[in-house]
């Protein structure tokens, strides 16, 4: 039993960073229908970003807490920044190409992506500092759940609902929705599609560098490569709660989450992967519009 | 003509840009001996080459829009200089036979390393213009193909291996398990739409590796197959150095005859059933054109050439591990038949050749190799998604019908 409960909250904590990445998956898709495959690569600046930022401010002897705040502030503002600018160079001269051109430059800027970190900093894994201290309150419970964990758990929760909040509450959050269903007509009315665009981009990278300060700090390292299965994993997430839905998005990361974790405990950890990737091809095939998403037909 | 207010975005582009690359490009933090090396020479770097860097881009976009703007309008319809050339048969047949000579005396001009390289280069001609097949005409995105690949090297490794068949047993032998790797992936992903089928072939691609890679009992695990035999000739003992003039050759002869397939491919009912696809599935099923089947055909036909090249793959090097099927290999082919130019054969040639012979002879840039390729793809998408060498559609020209309103 204990080994389950393990397991649960191991899938958990998985879940709830896919979810942080997928909701910035989901969004992107939603508004331009663009796999935006940088998108691992934002979350793995993100946690770069912050690794360099713990590392000088601990130099200078800082205390964890404050570094901790500091470094995922940063880390967000820049992965934003990446977002921001990766659509203007990649995205943006495409948006009236066809799709196969829009993902092949996707494609692209992620690989980019991927060797400017390995050739700026280094191809080896780096041990990321954690920042995340041990709460007194979890001691009882501290075999089971790390306190890294329960911190995931509420970032993940919070973020979800200021998210939601956003997109049914706000003026830009309606200009999303309005540019999602159909881009000319909000143009005609008024909206800025180009900075709703822009901005939908900033808020899905600002979320999947929060996932990186979180997942590194907990699992204790990064290299240039964790952005891209991680990427790949959450994308699945976002298909399988259906794309273009919020939360579909964190549903579905939940649900891969539990299953890659029960299926690593109780069959084996070779085919991890694997399994992550015959779950995508089982989606598709069988249920293409995922578990909370609308089916779209073909517009002629 | 350099205007204040463009040097002043140039200025903002690059103060943006040395924003933005500062952390990383800068500081580099060693958290073990906790020291911290700042590098500031590099953001000077930075700034200076996105300065100029962003007059180019902005003048290469203007130029395309005003390009656009030429198309829409009807007028100055050019074509390509090099398209040009090629239509003109008293230029293009002394160049096809230079090209016959050079290729012919290549290898006992240049030495056995450069041989190898050239070699390697064919099988890129040859797996680009299968993939060229399946991107270029039918315009699905395969990001598994190296998948396929990876079959035709393992067939040839493992028959060998354990049945000890030859070469010349197993060429064809590995592009029928290609082909039926591709009937059998591409049957259940071929009715997603174009992204999808991205992300679940690339899927493919990785359960493929990592099958290789965990399988031990099957595929002898990361440690690979190693001795695999050179292919041989008639039972005539070659020496090395024969042997690699003998692959040379040989690959010259699969790349011909893949140039041909494809051609003939191209302008049969099927081809011009992928083309018609690519441009319009709707309208294309509305004529009566089987969907699923013509996707089905374009994507097995690919995955056919693919095993052929795995297969001389496999025996060029005479090892083999699943390093050498990662997804970076998809992309790289990807990449020639993008730079090429999508559904364009002479494309995909000067595509493979520029790709793999120039990291080969700028060593210095080898380093850079990755990332000048994900450049590539970006750069080649936004400014000439045709390729360097496009591909002419076939264009009617009705006589005495300008009626335009």
């Amino acid at each position: 039993m204990e080994y389950f409960i393990e397991l649960f909250f191991g899938g958990l904590t998985r879940g709830s960073i896919y979810a942080l990445i997928a909701l910035g998956y989901t969004m992107v898709y939603g508004i331009i229908q663009l796999i935006n495959f940088a998108h691992g690569e934002i979350y793995m600046i993100g946690a770069f970003t912050a690794l360099i930022v713990a590392g000088v401010l601990s130099l200078m002897g800082w205390n964890q807490i404050a570094i901790l705040i500091i470094a995922s502030f940063v880390a967000v503002i820049y992965s934003a920044s990446y977002g921001f600018t990766i659509e203007k160079v990649a995205y943006k001269p495409l948006r009236h190409a066809p799709r196969l051109s829009a993902l092949i430059s996707a494609i692209g800027m992620s690989m980019f992506l991927q060797y400017y970190v390995l050739l700026a900093q280094t191809s080896n894994f780096l041990p990321f500092p954690n920042l995340i201290p041990e709460f007194a309150f979890m001691e009882p419970v501290s075999h089971l759940v790390r306190s890294s964990e329960i911190l995931i758990y509420t970032t993940t929760a919070v973020v979800m609902v200021l998210l939601t909040f956003m997109i049914k509450f706000t003026r830009i959050g309606k200009a999303m929705r309005a540019t999602a269903q159909d881009r000319d007509m909000a143009m005609l009315v008024g909206v800025d599609v180009n900075k709703v665009i822009s901005m939908t981009f900033i808020v899905g990278s600002a979320t999947a560098a929060l996932g990186g300060v979180l997942i590194a700090s907990h699992t204790g390292q990064i290299n240039y490569y964790i952005g891209f299965i991680a990427g790949i994993k959450a994308f699945v997430a976002a298909v399988l709660g259906g794309i273009g839905s919020m939360p579909g998005a964190v549903l579905g990361s939940l649900v891969l989450g539990w299953t890659e974790s029960f299926f690593t405990g109780y069959i084996s950890s070779d085919y991890e992967d694997v399994f992550a990737f015959l779950f995508l091809v089982f989606i598709l095939i069988f249920r293409p519009s995922g578990i909370l998403g609308r089916s779209d037909t073909d517009k002629v | 003509m350099l205007r204040f207010t463009e040097i002043k975005k140039s200025f903002y582009t690059a103060l943006w840009f040395m924003f933005l690359t500062f952390p990383i490009m800068v500081i580099r933090v060693n958290t073990i001996y906790n020291t911290v090396e700042w590098r500031w020479e590099r953001l000077l770097y930075v700034g200076v080459a996105t300065f100029f860097l962003s007059f180019v881009w902005r003048y290469a976009i203007q130029r395309k829009e005003l390009g656009k703007k030429q198309v829409e309008t009807g007028e100055g319809e050019r074509v390509p200089i090099l398209q040009r050339i090629s239509r003109q048969k008293r230029i293009y047949v002394p160049c096809l036979i230079a090209a016959a000579v050079f290729v012919a005396l290549f290898p006992f001009v240049f030495s056995m390393y450069q041989t190898n390289i050239m070699t390697t280069a064919l099988i890129y001609v040859v797996v680009g213009l299968g993939l060229n097949i399946v991107v270029g005409l039918a315009g699905l995105l395969d990001l598994g193909y190296v998948a396929f690949y990876a079959v035709g090297a393992y067939s040839y490794a493992l028959l060998n291996h354990h049945f000890g068949l030859g070469f010349w047993t197993v060429l064809p032998i590995g592009a029928a398990m290609g082909f039926l790797f591709g009937i059998l992936l591409g049957f259940p992903v071929l009715r997603l739409r174009g992204d999808y089928l991205a992300i679940v072939t690339l899927g493919f691609g990785e359960i493929i590796r990592l099958i290789l890679e965990n399988w031990n009992e099957f595929s002898f695990g990361p440690s690979g197959i190693a001795n695999i035999p050179r292919p041989s000739l008639f039972g005539l003992d070659l020496s090395l150095h024969q042997s690699i003039i003998y692959i040379y050759f040989l690959m010259v002869g699969l790349a011909l005859f893949t140039i041909f397939v494809v051609r003939r491919l191209q302008d049969s009912r099927i081809g011009r059933a992928w083309i018609a696809l690519r441009e319009d599935e709707v309208a294309c099923q509305a004529m009566g054109v089987d969907k699923t089947r013509t996707k089905l055909s374009a994507f097995a036909l690919g995955a056919t050439w693919a095993g052929m090249g795995g297969v001389v793959f496999a025996a060029k090097t005479t090892f083999i591990n699943p390093a050498s099927f990662t997804i970076w290999e998809s992309i790289i082919i990807l990449c020639v038949v993008v730079l090429g130019g999508m559904g364009s054969i002479l494309g995909v040639i000067c595509g493979a050749m520029i790709l793999i012979l120039l990291p080969e002879y700028l060593r210095a840039f080898s380093e850079y190799r990755m990332l000048l390729f994900g450049m590539i793809l970006v750069i080649m998408m936004v400014f000439r998604p045709g390729g360097l060498i496009s591909n002419v559609r076939r264009t009617y020209h009705f006589e005495g019908l300008q009626t335009k309103p």
